[in-house]
């Protein structure tokens, strides 16, 4: 029977909370779901949250391969039983999170939002950024170079790589660059390739409506809408 | 006197490295500088050849490095230029029969005798380009007006900055002006524009290079050559002169010739 399987981006890297249950369907369960974005997950650290699982030094083994495998590291396991706790250790595993200081604003004026991170400096061919959150670049992004986010991406500059915004499968991500000329544009599952630039390169903003791929000169007194795109979309699981 | 220490770079092959290496060596000696060239691609040895000194090597890199010879009698004297001065690669080794740390070391036993040491990088960004960038004081990297040479010498960029190697300086090499005046090649702005750093040399097509590299005669050496102007430009820059770059031939548009026209000083 497959359990659900959750993600979470925190600063040590995912928090990934496997269902409650019998821990082979667990188990099967979570690397199904690794394996439906292997881009999201290549490169990683994982902190998994075994919850009441019992289990020996040989499962967690099996689990530390498996995502090893995948391209993910297991940063540490967190688990309510002494004896998974006990056999993590016994791996060289982290059993916990550092603590960190919650700020305690009198009256909360922050805004809520995901994790985001920022990067001042041009990516080139070679380079590769993957992140849970939003990514926002000042500086260029060449050929070659490639941002996978969870969540929206903005580059303040040219955006000539490849970009997958939503990774995880958030169609109300966004990819916005002053020149929109990606090698490749990807938000959740859906792709598309630029056309060649015909005039003045001017900031543009990329978006999903109705299931297609749209790239819209961005007008701060204009509400998103649909109109003609320029980037034609192409479903790639279509 | 304390050499600086350039390292001749491009990731991909056959972009002209040993051919730039070969003759910014040569167009600096001729300006009465000291200078050692270094052949670091280990296994395909070309640097020996393009400067016409194969038939002169006794011992090579690993020889030294490896101890059955000292730096001195590695060092092959060029004859027409008395400053010039080439150590060759072994041929019957490959890469992993040095490390970054002996070139560090070779450098440092050149630094006082010299005033440049130019180290020829291989192809790749592999153990061959970390040797060769370990001891680099600035890179060189060659490129041509092409997609594919540009990606992989923005890729080299990249690795230098993260090596904290600095961005290093830019060589655009086998340039056809007529091909740029069609819109058939990248133009130079186009390249600078993607891989945003210092630009030090614009090298034209030119078959004198072609004919000198087989004769082991850098074209550097022949006065008429235009790309050897280019590179005799590079080595002026290289010495903190401000050598401003030519218009490529036939490359000038109406447009830049008529700007030069009013402004004669201004740099379009």
């Amino acid at each position: 029977m497959p359990l659900s399987v959750s993600v979470k981006g925190i600063h040590e890297g995912l928090l990934i909370t496997p269902g409650e249950g019998n821990w082979e369907d667990a188990f099967s369960s979570l690397l199904e779901h690794l394996d439906s974005k292997p881009d999201f997950f290549f490169g990683a650290q994982a902190i998994i949250q075994l919850g009441s699982y019992p289990l020996h030094a040989a499962d967690l083994a099996t689990l530390r391969s498996a995502l090893a495998d995948r391209g993910l590291g297991l940063h540490s396991i967190l688990s309510e039983n002494p004896a998974t706790v006990e056999a993590a250790r016994s791996l060289g595993l982290g059993t916990s999170l550092p603590k960190r200081e919650l700020k305690e604003s009198p009256i909360s004026t922050e805004l809520r939002g995901m994790d985001a991170i920022f990067l001042q400096q041009t990516l080139r061919s070679g380079n590769s950024i993957h992140f849970p959150g939003h990514v926002t670049v000042l500086g260029d992004v060449n050929p070659g170079a490639e941002i996978i986010a969870g969540g929206s991406i903005i580059v303040w500059g040219h955006l000539r790589g490849t970009v997958h915004a939503g990774a995880q499968g958030d169609e109300t991500s966004v990819v916005c660059a002053m020149d929109l000329s990606p090698m490749q544009l990807r938000i959740a599952s859906h792709a598309a390739t630029s056309p060649p630039r015909k005039g003045k390169t001017q900031p543009e903003i990329a978006s999903l409506h109705d299931g297609r791929l749209v790239a819209e000169p961005w007008s701060p007194k204009d509400k998103p809408k649909a109109a003609d795109g320029k980037i034609k979309g192409e479903d790639i699981q279509g | 006197m304390t050499a600086k220490v350039l390292t001749i770079t491009s990731g991909k092959g056959g972009v002209g490295k040993t051919t730039a290496t070969a003759n910014i060596g040569v167009a600096l000696a001729a300006l009465g500088q000291k200078v050692v060239c270094i052949d670091s691609d280990i296994g395909l040895r070309n640097l020996d050849v393009v400067m016409g000194l194969e038939n002169r090597i006794v011992y090579d890199l690993v020889d030294v490095i490896e101890g059955r010879a000292r730096l001195r009698q590695a060092m092959i004297k060029d004859k027409r230029l008395p400053e010039l001065h080439m150590i060759p690669a072994a041929q019957t080794r490959d890469k992993t029969a040095i490390a970054p740390s002996d070139m560090i070391r070779i450098c440092d036993e050149l630094r006082p005798e010299m005033d440049w040491i130019l180290i020829d990088s291989p192809a790749g960004i592999e153990r061959g380009f970390r040797n060769a960038i370990a001891a680099s004081d600035t890179a060189l990297i060659v490129t041509n007006p092409e997609v594919s040479a540009v990606r992989d010498a923005d890729r080299i960029i990249g690795l230098l900055e993260a090596e904290q190697k600095g961005p290093g300086k830019l060589i655009i090499n086998r340039i056809r002006p007529e091909l740029v005046e069609r819109g058939d090649m990248l133009e130079t702005a186009d390249v600078l524009e993607i891989l945003a750093v210092e630009l030090i040399g614009l090298i034209p097509e030119d078959e004198s290079v072609l004919i000198a590299t087989n004769r082991g005669n850098p074209a550097a050496l022949e006065p008429k050559s235009k790309a050897g102007q280019a590179f005799r430009d590079i080595a002026r820059r290289l010495m903190g002169e401000e050598v401003p770059f030519p218009p490529l031939d036939g490359t000038e548009s109406l447009r830049n010739r008529l700007s030069r026209l009013i402004h004669p000083k201004g740099a379009s």
